[in-house]
């Protein structure tokens, strides 16, 4: 499938002042039965920032954004705040308005597969928003198509389209209600080197475009490269090392430096 | 992963847990059509795929139902001298009994499994959480449309299936015997009271509920993996097939003390 291509863009500067924290996580455990998979996880994220979450297979880092959201309840003892609300004490109504500002991009891009690109991005609108002027509809459909560069697309099924597509196309539809915070679950796995970078410095873009606060779970250290501007490593269900992707990278650390050993 | 050991769940712990996880999800139901929001379009889009996809197939086997009871029934009752009962007991069986069930344990055959593959093919491929972190309503747009569908359909496949049913057995009855359309619907129709009709009707209500409500039950429920797709279809067929047998022994019981003493 050809696609179409997204121009390069910089990584924007980490500032350095001290900014609004949008979500804070505190001793986040989780247990499925008897098997523990998040220990003890500690994370800020601060509004405008990039926060890359680098781990093993297995080490939770999707159970963790899947927790943030409200598809997962953590166990006693966590506190989980997103903008200054505990989520775990939020009722159905506080967490569809949670939902409605937090964005989360599936390692699948999730799209609804009986409907079209279109149907894909004016669901959330009229479900979602409850808009229901149509003119309106289609401008942001086009707006957000034309931005990750899928403008084309609009009428093609899910399956018609390739990974790299989809991803775009999930990315779409998630920032379409226009999110003030992004989880991303591995956007790049399963895409070609060129596709991953072209999906990495999408992200980069995007974060631009909508000025959102993000949180990338990933393997791909060139998307973290891209992307963070702080990268925080899981290990074993717990937090184990925080820093710039530069700082990390230069880590005495063994189990820190297994990661970046392919990174020249 | 720091402790990896899974303790085994017995059987009857699963069986009771399953039992609360459906509760749970009835009342989801019950609670979502309170809500408002009706998805009206889709629910549209569904009745057309339940109920017109479906109506070959349950007019087909409803045809040959009434010609193979026809056929099977003439030898008995020519024994008696009895042939002229041939609609009469046709028209009470296949109204009463044998038209709402076996045209359910197609519809079941049919839509449950399709309901449960499909939601069970987006529970895996994560549409069903996208939903929902989305912050659009996941049931009341695929469940209780789906739900509401199959309970409008069935009962209306059902009647349409008892009709042509009927007309199989008038066309059976005519390979041996010779009796006119009109004499024999003017038997049929003598033979059934509205004490025939009405509770078979309302049972049906009931099938077409349990059809939708197991489809989505097994297919939202389904685990994550491509072989629980075909495992949600099967076991919404399976479960769907149990739940008909279930409602039928009840509402004949509870027929037969309201109606026949």
């Amino acid at each position: 499938m050809e696609e179409e291509k997204v121009a390069p863009v910089t990584k924007p500067n980490p500032k350095s002042e001290k900014r609004e924290v949008v979500i804070e996580i505190k001793h986040l455990k989780k247990s499925f039965g008897s098997k523990r998979v998040l220990r003890d996880i500690n994370l800020e994220l601060h509004k405008g920032e990039n926060v890359v979450v680098l781990g093993r297979s297995g080490t939770g880092k999707s159970v963790t954004i899947q927790c943030i959201v409200g598809l997962l309840t953590p166990d006693e003892g966590t506190s989980l705040k997103v903008f200054g609300k505990e989520v775990t004490e939020m009722d159905d109504r506080e967490l569809k308005e949670l939902r409605m500002k937090v964005g989360f991009l599936f390692q699948s891009g999730a799209l609804y597969d009986s409907m079209t690109v279109r149907e894909n991005m004016e669901f959330p609108l009229t479900r979602v928003l409850k808009m229901d002027d149509q003119a309106e509809i289609d401008q942001r459909v086009e707006e957000v198509l034309e931005s990750v560069g899928l403008a084309d697309a609009a009428d093609k099924m899910p399956s018609d389209l390739s990974g790299g597509m989809r991803k775009r196309a999930g990315l779409a539809r998630t920032l379409i209600i226009r999110p003030e915070i992004m989880l991303y679950d591995e956007p790049t796995t399963g895409l070609d080197p060129i596709t991953s970078r072209e999906i990495s410095e999408l992200i980069l873009q995007m974060q631009k475009k909508y000025k959102t606060s993000s949180i990338i779970i990933t393997h791909d250290m060139e998307c973290a490269r891209i992307t963070a501007d702080r990268v925080v490593i899981m290990n074993e269900g717990e937090y184990m090392a925080e820093g710039s992707f530069e700082e990390l990278h230069k880590s005495k650390d063994k189990i820190v430096k297994s990661y970046f050993t392919d990174i020249s | 992963m720091a402790e990896e050991t899974e303790i085994e769940v017995p059987a009857w712990k699963r069986w009771f847990e399953d039992i609360g996880e459906q509760v749970a999800f009835f009342l989801r139901f019950i609670r979502n059509i309170f809500i408002g929001g009706f998805e009206w379009s889709e629910f549209v889009r569904l009745c057309y795929e339940i109920g017109y996809r479906s109506l070959m197939l349950v007019g087909i086997t409803s045809f040959i139902m009434g010609v193979v009871l026809i056929l099977q029934l003439r030898p008995t009752l020519v024994q008696f001298g009895a042939a002229s009962m041939l609609p009469t007991t046709l028209s009470v069986s296949f109204v009463r009994e044998i038209g709402p069930v076996i045209i359910a344990i197609i519809c079941a055959g049919k839509i449950a499994s399709s309901i449960g593959a499909e939601l069970g093919s987006m529970n895996v491929t994560e549409q069903l959480d996208a939903m929902e972190v989305s912050g659009a309503n996941a049931v009341q747009y695929l469940v209780v449309t789906r739900i509401a569908a199959t309970t409008l359909m069935v009962p209306l496949l059902s009647v349409l299936g008892d009709l042509i049913g009927l007309v199989g057995g008038y066309l059976a009855l005519n390979i041996r015997d010779s009796m006119s359309f009109s004499l024999y619907f003017t038997k049929v129709i003598a033979a059934l009271n509205f004490t025939d009709f009405i509770p078979a009707f309302v049972k049906t209500i009931f099938f077409g509920f349990a059809i939708g409500f197991v489809g989505c039950y097994k297919g939202f429920h389904s685990t994550k993996g491509t072989e629980s797709v075909g495992i949600a279809a099967n076991s919404a067929v399976v479960t769907a097939c149990l739940w008909i047998f279930v409602i039928d022994a009840v509402a004949v019981q509870i027929t037969s003390v309201l109606f026949y003493k």
